[in-house]
């Protein structure tokens, strides 16, 4: 049955996996469809179904529409799209969240400019009303603005989720749910063709996104060399992980991976060093959030101090090797 | 090889600052920039056609004051530029964008390769690049950080957040950057001067045949409702400044040790 207020959200996957940001949508799609007296749905495409399908139902789901297949081991965008469309046209969804990931950003508007209706990229915060009209908001310029989109004549209204916003619903695998198989009729061939895949090399060290404290750097540490001694701070906490600005990245002294702000990771680790980081906008909206922030800057009125619970005015270059020493001394 | 680089023009973002009394932006002596995205994807055409030789056209959709950027972009090596002005398309969402872009692209002829930013600096939205390639009916490979050409095929690195992939596909093809393998290059002397010289045709909605109702404010799905700055919570921030970097440490050490970060 076509139920044209349902909330649906498309589930992403890696290495048959799903990735968290996934439940992270589902809990707020749960609490969404509760408010407008609707159901929450994951779209499942990918490979196998290898119990995925019951870890969205445990994870808030009521229904689990799978398209399953080895043409769908990798994300193609054009296989992808044909498969969505294709279940969104039988099955006429309220809306449709999208995790605003990399391969979300690339799925979500492909599908919106076929479906010729309107998409909103990266929000973080989203309301319902009654009817199943959602307002959603979305920073722009840089984190500097924020609005609030409708899509009130098109349907199925869009948007792409930014990871870290939502609380994923605690599992709870004594919920029930309905899984139901999609069979797509017509295929499409893949002109993209994939010829290599590898795990961006982090060297087995800890995810930013998965660390608890980040020491980033920005280009205020000057150099290859200073930007190195980061490494020695994080290493001092147990689940440290070294971070950076795009300036950073951009003078490769970190990978684009460890890249902190807009056009990287948002991140809200219990503990956020800023070395040698101005604090524009860009950086700040994807750690503002983060539980004690510490900033190091030589400009006394550097941005980044308005985000700082404790700011150093001073060269990060040398308070990085003198703060490593005085830690290391204390952990004798 | 005939390559496509869609650009815009953006205020430069960084510049921006939030007036932490009143909550509002301070906007005054804000330039107006290529958007930085849209520069990795001109360097990326330039590269391709040093490299093999190509015809690079820039396109851009704005206000006539937009044509600094498409003269910015012939100074740095691009053949042709084309801009499409025009009321009728103000107030576009990035689906409305993308049927124009689209359009405007289809206007230069035949193309192997559109290349776009990742995602403009004051939108941020990353959209209106597939939506241009699902217009065209084209293949899409996006974040991208090098592309190559190889026995007639694109050869595209590209990076997600844990992964970089290698993928390949025959013209045409859409491509959005999120880096190039170096800098936009300088202009130099000979292109600064063919850039003034330059005729940049201006196009409007009706002679690139677009329907008037697809485009604009009214033909866009999406509406805002609501514009507004973040409230941020003043945070009472503890300074620490002393003349020698051992006394700051010092402090810092303590207030970590206060912040329960570290044991003391």
């Amino acid at each position: 049955m076509a139920n044209e207020k349902s909330v649906w959200v498309v589930a992403q996957l890696e290495e048959g996996k799903l990735l968290g940001v996934t439940f992270e949508l589902l809990g707020k799609a749960r609490e969404l469809a509760e408010k407008a007296g609707t159901t929450a749905d994951v779209v499942l495409i990918g490979e196998k179904d290898d119990g995925l399908s019951a870890q969205c139902i445990a994870h808030g789901a009521d229904t689990v529409y799978t398209i399953l297949g080895p043409e769908y081991k990798e994300y193609d965008v054009e296989v992808y799209t044909n498969a969505l469309c294709a279940l969104i046209k039988e099955y006429k969804p309220g809306t449709v969240m999208f995790c605003a990931t990399i391969d979300g950003r690339d799925f979500a508007p492909r599908v919106a400019a076929r479906l010729q209706t309107g998409l909103c990229a990266d929000c973080t915060g989203l309301e319902i009303d009654a009817d199943g009209l959602v307002k959603w908001t979305r920073p722009a310029m840089g984190g500097n603005l924020f609005g609030t989109i409708v899509c009130d004549e098109h349907r199925p209204q869009m948007g792409s989720i930014r990871p870290k916003v939502f609380e994923p619903l605690p599992e709870d695998t004594s919920r029930q749910g309905e899984v139901k198989a999609f069979t797509v009729e017509t295929k499409v061939t893949p002109r993209v063709k994939l010829l290599k895949k590898e795990a961006l090399s982090t060297e087995g060290k800890l995810k930013i996104e998965d660390a608890e404290v980040i020491v980033a750097g920005g280009r205020g540490m000057g150099s290859e060399e200073n930007f190195k001694g980061l490494e020695d701070l994080a290493a001092l906490f147990e689940k440290g992980a070294v971070a950076g600005s795009r300036a950073a990245v951009d003078e490769k002294w970190v990978d684009h991976a460890s890249q902190v702000g807009q056009s990287g990771k948002t991140v809200k680790p219990n503990v956020y060093f800023a070395f040698g980081i101005s604090g524009a906008m860009q950086h700040t909206s994807g750690m503002k959030d983060s539980g004690l922030i510490i900033a190091v800057n030589k400009d006394a009125d550097a941005p980044i101090f308005q985000f700082s619970h404790i700011g150093v005015v001073g060269d990060a270059r040398k308070i990085v090797p003198l703060l490593v020493e005085k830690l290391k001394d204390l952990k004798k | 090889m005939n390559i496509i680089v869609c650009v815009k023009q953006v205020p430069d973002t960084t510049q921006i600052k939030l007036n932490p009394e009143t909550h509002t932006l301070i906007r005054d002596g804000v330039e107006n920039i290529l958007n930085p995205y849209d520069a990795e994807a001109l360097e990326t055409a330039l590269v391709l056609k040093d490299k093999y030789g190509a015809k690079v056209t820039v396109v851009t959709m704005g206000p006539p004051q937009a044509k600094e950027v498409l003269k910015e972009a012939i100074a740095k090596g691009a053949d042709e530029a084309v801009l499409l002005t025009d009321r009728a398309v103000a107030g576009s969402d990035t689906l409305a964008t993308s049927r124009a872009v689209a359009a405007l692209v289809k206007s230069c002829g035949d193309f192997d390769l559109v290349l776009c930013g990742r995602e403009a600096s004051d939108g941020c939205t990353a959209q209106v690049g597939p939506e241009v390639a699902e217009h065209l009916g084209i293949p899409q490979i996006t974040a991208a950080l090098k592309v190559d050409f190889q026995d007639g095929k694109f050869i595209v690195d590209r990076e997600t957040e844990n992964w970089a992939e290698t993928l390949s596909c025959p013209a045409p093809l859409l491509v959005t950057m999120t880096r190039a393998e170096k800098d936009l290059r300088f202009a130099s002397i000979r292109g600064k001067m063919k850039a003034r010289k330059a005729v940049i045709p201006e196009k409007t909605a009706a002679d690139l045949g677009l329907d008037t109702t697809t485009v604009g404010l009214k033909a866009s799905p999406t509406r805002v409702i609501k514009v507004f700055t973040p409230e941020v919570a003043k945070i009472n921030t503890e300074i620490i400044q002393e003349d020698e970097p051992e006394a700051a440490v010092d402090k810092l050490v303590e207030k970590l040790a206060a912040a329960g970060v570290i044991k003391k």
